[in-house]
């Protein structure tokens, strides 16, 4: 294998919550290879999203905090570098695309000048480089008539042009690593596919690792070329995504599979929806948190917790039962 | 099995739209108010659905789904075309006849946090339209009926005095469920009843409707933009786009051939849940945005963004017309 881009190592990252203390990231650890695909996927409240907050160094403290691991990225532990120093890192090595580009962009200020800013701050150039550069950006990512928009404001584009303009502005410093997290769920699907065809032609040009967080096992079937499922804050199995859709071994990703309805099934083919709820983190089951939920469960399960383990070359499970778990029983 | 919009076999439809539109005026100034533009949010729409049967109705934000659904119950008002009920005109109904309309026809709406009074119990939530329909005459035999209709949709009969706000979002939704079955309907009109939940949750609540379909024979007509649920659970597919169906017919037939661009394009931006199909799909990216329905494009609407669009798309809009298999479409290169 080679050198990984960014690695994270047991990382712990909790929130202070009128319920108690919430650990919504629970000793996480994976890495990205440079260049590749790589995507976290699980549904609301899994800790995906916070675990990305965590590499940015966005978790706002307080409430929340990291309390101990490390995220290594380029050979920069990313949790011992100052606030300076993680604030040129974000803006020029690692991008960031969030769901709600309205959100993420400045309503008062023009598309050009939000995108020129990040190229005067981090790489120095003149107003007029910066904005010659701007233009270029805003013709990579395929927004049309490029110097009318230029000039105008968020509110004047469309949901799909402005994630565009999110796309160019994280591409703007050419980082080693763009995360988009949820960043085409508001979308329409044919605008959805736009945007990742996107954000995948872009990342392929600059030789960038990108780091889908999505709760739709489609777009990581379509897009990514490892996978690692995330539940309650712990992930529960990593791999490559053609071996987990194939032969996935945990019963958390076995019952996504099988519930997600698909384009391509014949009609009347039964769902089988995982039973249950999604556990409240601030009262999570013992052992093992997906137990109450799983149909592998054995007695131990609601005792301990399983260890995520190397199973076989670059597949890693936390299942007692992994050697009995298949997607055709 | 071949759908036609004619036939006229063993099955009548039990709801049919004709020709419906739903235009809204658009106005600008302060207290004298003019209008400056109207919204063609549905426009000159063609369904029916027969009975048992779910039709699915697909389209982007902005194609006119919600408010063609909310147009079936009067809930919005209608410019234009017919709708009709069991052979009733729905449009003509008055008072107490639409109230009587709407004991028979349920909606399940999508967001299941804004649909339920933060303020009522949930069991109260799903006894009310059985108070307004006046369908039992004593609270005992509503208590027993909500009990029954908990049963129904899989909540705890003693959740019954909570509140919404006690709820996750998927048990919200069986709340609503519940709430729409109360007064008996014989149809169901379901929202993007499943797009707010987390996908194991989302399939808990479509396998609800699977077997309350077999279970209470009820038809639907289920809007969504997921076209993956979409498939899952109807017998008949309409395409929407820009207030107007592209395309329509039998589900198996659509999913296995559409004939609308827009319809090939839409299916093909849906990823698979399967990196080895993934890999082998060919797909068609369409370009563009989907223009604002205030100022929609001349001709076909789908011709700006149209892959094979020639010069009169751009002039002529298509009629929808009736296929060899059955199904109707909306193109000239149909």
């Amino acid at each position: 294998m080679t050198e990984a881009l960014l690695t994270v190592e047991n990382l712990h990252t909790q929130f202070r919550t009128e319920g108690g203390v919430v650990q919504a990231v629970d000793d996480v650890s994976f890495n990205i290879q440079a260049g590749e695909t790589f995507a976290l996927v699980g549904e609301s409240g899994c800790g995906k999203s916070v675990t990305a907050l965590s590499i940015m160094g966005l978790i706002p403290n307080p409430p929340g905090e990291i309390t101990s691991g490390s995220i290594e990225f380029d050979g920069v532990d990313l949790l011992q570098v100052s606030s300076t120093e993680m604030r040129s890192i974000r803006g020029s090595k690692i991008g960031m695309i969030f769901q709600e580009p309205m959100s993420s962009l400045n309503p008062v200020l023009t598309i050009e000048s939000q995108l020129a800013e990040p190229l005067k701050i981090h790489i120095g150039l003149s107003s007029a480089a910066a904005n010659d550069r701007a233009q270029e950006l805003i013709d990579m990512v395929g927004i049309p008539d490029s110097k009318t928009r230029l000039k105008q404001y968020p509110h004047e584009l469309s949901g799909g042009q402005r994630q565009r303009i999110m796309i160019a502005m994280a591409m703007a410093c050419t980082p080693r690593l763009l995360i988009a997290d949820e960043a085409t769920t508001a979308l329409d699907v044919t605008i959805q596919a736009q945007i990742l065809d996107l954000m995948q032609e872009v990342t392929e040009k600059s030789g960038a690792a990108l780091l889908i967080i999505t709760h739709n096992l489609g777009i990581v079937a379509r897009y990514a070329d490892r996978v690692a499922v995330m539940y309650a804050g712990k992930l529960r199995e990593v791999g490559d995504a053609s071996d987990i859709y194939a032969a996935s071994q945990h019963p958390y990703t076995v019952g996504l599979l099988r519930s997600v309805p698909r384009l391509d099934s014949e009609k009347g083919t039964p769902l089988s929806p995982i039973g249950g709820e999604i556990p409240d983190l601030t009262n999570l089951p013992g052992g093992c948190a997906f137990n109450p939920r799983c149909q592998w469960a054995v007695d131990r399960c609601s005792i301990e917790e399983p260890e995520l383990i190397e199973i076989a070359q670059g597949k890693q499970v936390a299942c007692f039962e992994h050697a009995s778990v298949s997607l055709s029983v | 099995m071949s759908y036609s919009p004619a036939a006229t076999d063993n099955s009548v439809p039990i709801l049919k739209v004709r020709e419906l539109k739903v235009h809204f005026p658009v106005k600008r100034g302060l207290i004298f108010q003019r209008t400056v533009g109207v919204v063609k949010a549905v426009d000159g729409v063609d369904i029916e659905i027969k009975h048992g049967e779910t039709l699915g109705l697909v389209g982007e934000s902005g194609s006119g789904k919600t408010t063609l659904g909310r147009a079936v119950l009067r809930l919005n008002d209608t410019s234009g075309g017919s709708i009709s009920y069991s052979g009733q005109d729905v449009l003509a109904l008055r008072g107490g006849e639409m109230r009587r309309l709407r004991k028979n026809i349920g909606m399940v709406f999508q967001d299941p946090y804004g649909s339920l009074n933060p303020r009522m119990t949930v069991g109260n939530i799903v006894a009310e339209p059985m108070l307004v329909h006046k369908i039992f005459d004593n609270k005992l035999a509503i208590r027993n009926r909500v009990m029954e209709l908990f049963d129904t949709v899989g909540l705890n009969r003693s959740m019954a005095s909570r509140y919404p706000h006690e709820f996750s979002g998927g048990q919200r939704q069986r709340v609503g469920i519940a709430r729409a079955l109360a007064s008996g309907p014989n149809i169901l009109i379901c929202d993007e009843p499943v797009s707010a939940l987390d996908v194991s949750i989302q399939a808990q609540i479509i396998s609800l409707f699977d077997r309350l379909k077999l279970e209470q024979q009820l038809t639907y007509l289920f809007i969504a933009h997921d076209l993956s649920v979409v498939r899952h659970v109807s017998d008949v597919v309409a395409v929407m786009y820009l207030g107007k169906i592209v395309e329509q017919g039998n589900a198996d037939d659509i999913y296995r051939s559409p004939q609308h661009p827009y319809t090939q394009a839409l299916l093909s931006a849906v990823p698979i849940p399967d990196p080895a199909v993934e890999r082998k799909r060919s797909r068609t990216v369409l370009k563009g945005d989907i223009p604002s329905p205030l100022n929609p494009p001349s001709g076909c609407v789908f011709s700006p963004r149209c892959p094979i669009a020639e010069d009169r798309c751009f002039v002529e809009a298509p009629m929808s017309r009736t296929l060899s298999d059955g199904r109707r479409a909306a193109c000239h290169k149909v």
